[in-house]
């Protein structure tokens, strides 16, 4: 079954990586992409994404022109930061990837649809 | 074997071994059901069929004929209908599928009680004072995400069993609990013999795993200790107080060997410490006689491993006996913050303040803990203390 990983944070959290000093800054990297390594026969797409503020929405209206606006179309406490997409044979295995992230914040997994 | 109990032993395994042929949660307890609800209509006239487990996949095998007539998409899964045997662990799959940690928190225990123990939504409803449509509805919606979110029908591949084996005992042991002292009637003997038995066939099924014997020890002593545990007027009766030549001996020395049998194994966990502090209070020849200095020391162990306020409260109450009552409410009344609203928590108070001569702040103790609970044994025991 193929599952999205949603890497979710607060900004202050993302932020807090531009702060670190470069020998912590590695280190945290370095672990991240020992996870990547370690999962690499099942991670089909990967990314990081710059903060929401970087985000541009696109509204579909009903009889109206698309509106479209800067940032992003949800305001939230936790924001999404980066994402990847695993195929694996059932929930528990996404779970124990998700369980064993070294990045903090939270993730949410969810199934795609069959087909 | 009467009707109600063969088909709680038959319809476990028959339902695990259809997921597992069908591959489809969902659909394959619908079927089950269908053939429990034709069993329940027919045995009580007919009797018991020789095999009700042969019985029920026949009926399920031509439930699941009647929907293939209406839905293509059986087709491609009837072949397997034929392959269909319980297996020795189907049942035990089926409880670790029903108790997956991505269901929603309340789901479990109705969707345990449904598809493994064989209840109707109707006795679900009325052992949790629920309404029907309420637990219909959330049995439908674990079903439906089971399948949506690919929890697999199995017992965990053995990387993810220690996280899931705990899910598990903790619906058991809620499910225990929930029958043992119920929120709002005095108990529920029905619950808690659904609890023993799960836990048992649990125990008997990973034979190598300590805390499955454990939390069947802990449920298995406070069983023995049932007879005494409500006065004639059902009012709780204090440990202290139970005539303890009634309790059941026999069963505490059998339990007391499960603990000694989990110990053997050499994992100790927080089921075995609190069965193994339930066997202490059991084996004592009085309140007096206990040994609460080996009941601390279990304390403390069960902290390191699993702390929470409730425990520590417990602790509070065998540490008077050790280091007096003094040291006991200083304890307490640490807790206050994390446990205000806990009716043992001021219970326990009101207790160590009347020892230490504060009768008045121990009637104030009592009184909240009596407008925070809706147990009736529980309010008795208070009320007659207010008295």
């Amino acid at each position: 079954m193929k599952y999205l990983f949603l890497f979710c944070g607060t900004v202050e959290q993302m932020r807090e990586y531009e702060t670190l000093r470069e020998e912590e800054l590695a280190a945290r990297l370095g672990a991240v992409r020992g996870w990547f390594e370690t999962y690499g026969d099942r991670v089909t797409t990967s990314g990081r994404l710059q903060l929401p503020d970087a985000a541009t929405t696109v509204r579909h209206r009903t009889g109206d022109a698309p509106l479209v606006t800067d940032g992003p179309f949800m305001e939230g406490h936790e924001v999404i930061g980066g994402l990847c997409v695993a195929d694996v044979p059932e929930l528990d295995d996404a779970l124990a990837m998700a369980r064993d992230w070294p990045g903090g914040g939270t993730i949410e997994v969810r199934p795609f649809m069959a087909g | 074997m009467d009707p109600a109990g063969a088909l709680r032993d038959a319809l476990g395994p028959v339902t695990g071994a259809l997921v597992r042929a069908l591959g489809d949660f969902e659909l394959a307890e619908d079927v089950a059901q269908d053939a429990a609800v034709s069993a329940l209509e027919r045995w009580p006239a007919e009797g018991v069929p020789d095999n009700p487990r042969a019985w029920l996949l026949t009926v399920a095998r031509h439930r699941a004929i009647d929907r293939w007539r209406r839905e293509a998409r059986l087709r491609a899964l009837l072949p397997r209908l034929d392959a269909a045997e319980p297996a020795r662990d189907d049942r035990l799959s089926l409880l670790f599928t029903c108790c997956h940690p991505a269901l929603a928190r309340e789901a479990p225990v109705a969707l345990t009680l449904r598809a493994v123990c064989g209840l109707t939504v109707a006795e679900i409803a009325r052992a949790f004072l629920t309404g029907e449509a309420t637990i219909a509805q959330r049995i439908v919606r674990a079903k439906r995400r089971i399948v949506a979110t690919g929890i697999a029908f199995r017992v965990p591949a053995p990387e993810h069993l220690a996280v899931r084996l705990d899910e598990v005992l903790a619906v058991l042991y809620l499910l225990f609990n929930e029958g043992y002292l119920a929120s709002a009637a005095a108990e529920r003997p029905d619950l808690a013999a659904d609890a023993e038995w799960l836990t048992a066939e649990l125990a008997t099924l990973m034979p190598g795993e300590p805390e499955p014997l454990g939390l069947l020890a802990l449920i298995r002593l406070h069983g023995a200790r049932r007879a005494t545990r409500f006065d004639a007027r059902g009012a709780l009766r204090p440990l202290r107080a139970q005539d303890r030549s009634r309790w059941d001996h026999a069963a505490i020395a059998a339990a007391t060997g499960l603990v000694v049998r989990a110990g053997r194994m050499g994992r100790p966990g927080p089921y075995q410490l609190q069965a193994a502090i339930l066997a202490c209070h059991a084996e004592a020849r009085s309140w007096e006689e206990t040994d609460w200095l080996q009941i601390v020391l279990l304390y403390d162990e069960l902290l390191r491993r699993a702390p929470g306020p409730v425990a520590r409260l417990n602790r509070a109450i065998a540490l008077r006996y050790v280091a007096g009552p003094e040291r006991a409410l200083a304890e307490v009344d640490a807790l206050a913050d994390a446990l205000g609203g806990y009716h043992l928590l001021h219970a326990t108070r009101a207790e160590l303040l009347r020892a230490l001569g504060r009768p008045a702040e121990a009637r104030r103790a009592d009184e909240r803990a009596l407008a925070l609970t809706a147990n009736p044994a529980e309010r008795a025991l208070l009320e007659q203390r207010l008295a």
